[in-house]
């Protein structure tokens, strides 16, 4: 193993996880390959949702295929950075709206 | 920026020896790629032959009145490599005698450029051929002269393939030059005026999708939807069909890979989407292309490489369908380009 965890070429071996797990790994591939035809959602309106999901889990391998797969897709730098921000809003929301939690706590025990 | 030909930049990707050599053998040692010829021969597609001739394309020239960033002809104002008058009359006595020649597909440059072009479209019309003119759609209204196209291409139910490379401005210019969407919004509705576009009255509009970079066409069918959607709703114009084209590793494009380092990463692309059925469906199976010249060549981007016909009659004036039939067509490394995904042609998807 390499001394860092991520490698840009390991993106083209995602399909070599089913050799440890052929059934599972075919299972999840055709669901996967399911999931991003068009169907009530078009391909490009679920390849937009997919860049954003994938800067939520900040994954680099999702970020490098669908930056590419959107721009393909027709999508402009702005809607994708927009998308992102959707992905950011959810996420800085998601850690504020605890805060809600963190005021009923100190309310709770504060005199 | 104002865009320049690799001409006129005296650039070495001007030379076609140039552009083969890097093709053909990468720029480094470490970068090697499957042969093209045996990808061919794994699929018994080699050696590739025509399935019959039927369409007969002619470059009327490399001489346009846009410098596009992805253009493998190199065309520009400034390039004064034209058909003259005698090759087209060698190229209508081809089709004289040959009458399974069934369609005769008109390019460039901008074709309308040359000043024997509408004495030319008038003489094809004679022989009853179908008539295709690939025409950039901004050459109708940069001159006066060019005005009235719309009226001429009806007059002679020309099927006009225009292209469009993206329904927005912002990709379109950014592949074809400032300005150049305004005015090719306008030249379509001016075709539209005409009855261009519409069903059933055999005046076909098509528009060509070009990636606006390195990457590849998205689906055909999901595209033409979108373009359709966007172009009727925010401008009213109709059009037939979208061909989606996938961009070849030659002339302007070459060098816009080159220079912003996508090369290798740009064939590998290909190289993986390599598909068998688009192998088979190969547009230089039923074409020829005649070079402005009167050379023969296996398809337009053979012309620009250079590649001349592997059959002894290789110029117009020697034109020898049965001779062409039994080629043998030349392949090289730029021939991923057709076969990657859904497979490209002229007339887009193939698959």
């Amino acid at each position: 193993m390499d001394n860092h965890y991520y490698n840009a070429a390991d993106l083209n071996k995602f399909g070599n996880i089913a050799d440890f797990q052929k059934n599972l790994g075919k299972k999840f591939f055709d669901y996967y390959g399911e999931v991003f035809k068009d169907s009530e959602l078009t391909a490009r309106e679920k390849s937009l949702i997919a860049l954003a999901v994938a800067h939520a889990v900040q994954c680099p391998y999702c970020i490098d295929a669908y930056s590419s797969d959107a721009f393909e897709k027709g999508w402009s730098e702005g809607q994708m950075m927009e998308a992102v921000h959707v992905a950011a809003a959810i996420r800085g929301g998601a850690s504020l709206v605890h805060g809600v939690q963190m005021m009923n706590k100190v309310k709770e025990i504060a005199m | 920026m104002i865009m320049k030909t690799l001409l006129a930049e005296h650039n070495k990707l001007s030379h076609a020896d140039e552009q083969i050599e890097i093709l053909e053998h990468g720029q480094s040692d470490d970068f090697a790629l499957v042969p093209f010829q045996q990808r061919l021969e794994e699929n018994n597609l080699y050696p590739l032959r025509p399935t019959g001739v039927e369409i007969f394309q002619v470059n009327l020239g490399k001489m346009c009145n846009q410098v596009c960033k992805h253009c493998h002809v190199d065309a520009g104002p400034d390039r004064k490599e034209i058909m003259d008058k005698q090759t087209m009359k060698q190229c209508l006595e081809a089709l004289k005698k040959n009458p399974q020649l069934k369609t005769v597909d008109l390019t460039g440059g901008a074709p309308e450029m040359n000043s024997g072009f509408r004495w030319f479209v008038e003489e094809i019309r004679r022989l009853d051929r179908h008539l295709i003119v690939r025409s950039n759609l901004t050459i109708i209204l940069a001159n006066k002269k060019y005005h009235d196209l719309p009226d001429f291409y009806k007059q002679h139910g020309i099927e006009v393939v225009s292209s469009l490379p993206f329904y927005t401005q912002d990709r379109t210019d950014r592949q074809r030059g400032n300005g150049v969407f305004e005015d090719s919004i306008k030249a379509l509705q001016m075709l539209n005026e005409v009855g261009y576009g519409e069903q059933g009255n055999g005046l076909t509009l098509n528009l060509v999708y070009n990636p606006a970079g390195a990457f590849l066409p998205p689906s055909q069918t999901a595209l033409e939807k979108e373009y359709k959607l966007v172009l009727k709703e925010k401008y009213q114009i109709i059009f037939n069909n979208l061909f989606t084209i996938t961009n070849l590793p030659i002339s302007r494009f070459l060098d816009f890979l080159l220079q912003t380092g996508n090369y290798e990463k740009y064939m590998e692309k290909l190289v993986n989407a390599y598909n068998p059925h688009a192998a088979s469906n190969v547009m230089c199976r039923n074409t020829v292309s005649i070079g402005w010249d009167g050379y023969l060549y296996d398809c337009d981007f053979n012309q620009m490489l250079e590649l001349k016909l592997a059959c002894p009659s290789n110029h117009i004036s020697q034109f020898d369908l049965k001779n062409l039939n039994g080629r043998e067509i030349v392949v090289g490394q730029h021939c991923y380009g057709c076969t990657a995904g859904a497979g490209s042609s002229c007339g887009g998807a193939t698959t």
